[in-house]
């Protein structure tokens, strides 16, 4: 069936871009502020929903081709991978690791391997929250 | 410098706590869904953004700190809110829940019945 409302659907693709941003914002401010790596995948999740809510399904799958168990997969590996490197260079699971270096836009930027911990949580969270909604909202299977 | 800080956030904030309440007793007295949400729609947003205007006013003066944050819950407020209000409304109506009885007229009614004729299959609004 194809949605008619178009005062949400407009307001949807205004919002989701908003959305999507403060996601990313809240995201890059998890190591010294309020956020990180879950509320952020959380955010992203619900934009990600109400896109669902506002347009059909089918549209949605079309121009968002992700399969989100994979998703949610990829992020737990990335997780794990992040905890064995500490391993190899030859400290405990889930050692980490942060250093100084001078990136041409940024200048002196702190780049810390938590970041990369922090992308595996987020995937995660994306991928359970969206599988989750999206199969108990369809009928079949 | 701080206090011209403290009087212009607390005038504002006062003020939108003011709209709220009156928002709330909107929302307590009006008879049917339809006022309800005009009531709830409008005043609770403008009263939300003279909170958040208060609060960015106070930072920026009396810290120097320019919140970009609130300015973007003050952006997402104004532009979400009665969207809401107008699907709580519009759901209403398909759900056929009535109107209060001094309304006067219901010009969506005929809109409804003659695109019903027209398409025949629709389900009944």
């Amino acid at each position: 069936m194809k949605p008619n409302d178009v005062i949400l659907n407009t307001v949807t693709k205004l919002a989701a871009v908003i959305i999507f941003t403060f996601s990313i914002d809240l995201f890059w401010a998890g190591h010294h502020f309020p956020g990180g790596g879950f509320i952020g995948g959380l955010t992203t999740a619900a934009g990600i929903v109400l896109l669902y809510l506002s347009f059909d399904i089918e549209r949605i799958e079309k121009n968002l081709p992700i399969d989100y168990k994979k998703m949610a997969a990829i992020g737990v590996l990335i997780a794990i991978f992040t905890g064995l490197a500490g391993m190899i260079y030859g400290d405990n699971f889930l050692e980490q690791t942060f250093g100084y270096f001078n990136i041409p836009i940024f200048g002196e930027t702190e780049l810390a391997t938590a970041v990369l911990f922090d992308v595996g949580v987020a995937l995660a969270v994306i991928g359970t929250a969206v599988t989750i909604i999206t199969s108990i909202s369809e009928d079949e299977l | 410098m701080s206090e011209s800080a403290e009087v212009i956030a607390g005038v504002l904030i006062f003020l939108g706590t003011l709209i709220s309440l009156i928002s709330s007793v909107g929302l307590v007295r009006l008879p049917d869904v339809y006022t309800r949400s005009h009531a709830a729609s409008k005043s609770s947003t403008v009263g939300v953004l003279f909170i958040l205007i208060g609060t960015l006013l106070y930072f920026l003066i009396s810290e120097g700190y320019f919140s970009i944050r609130l300015i973007l819950g003050i952006v997402f407020v104004f532009l979400t809110a009665p969207v809401a209000a107008h699907v709580i409304c519009r759901a209403a109506y398909r759900a056929d829940v009535p109107l209060t009885q001094t309304s006067a007229e219901d010009e969506l009614k005929e809109y409804f019945t003659v695109n019903e004729k027209q398409s025949g299959d629709s389900p009944s609004p």
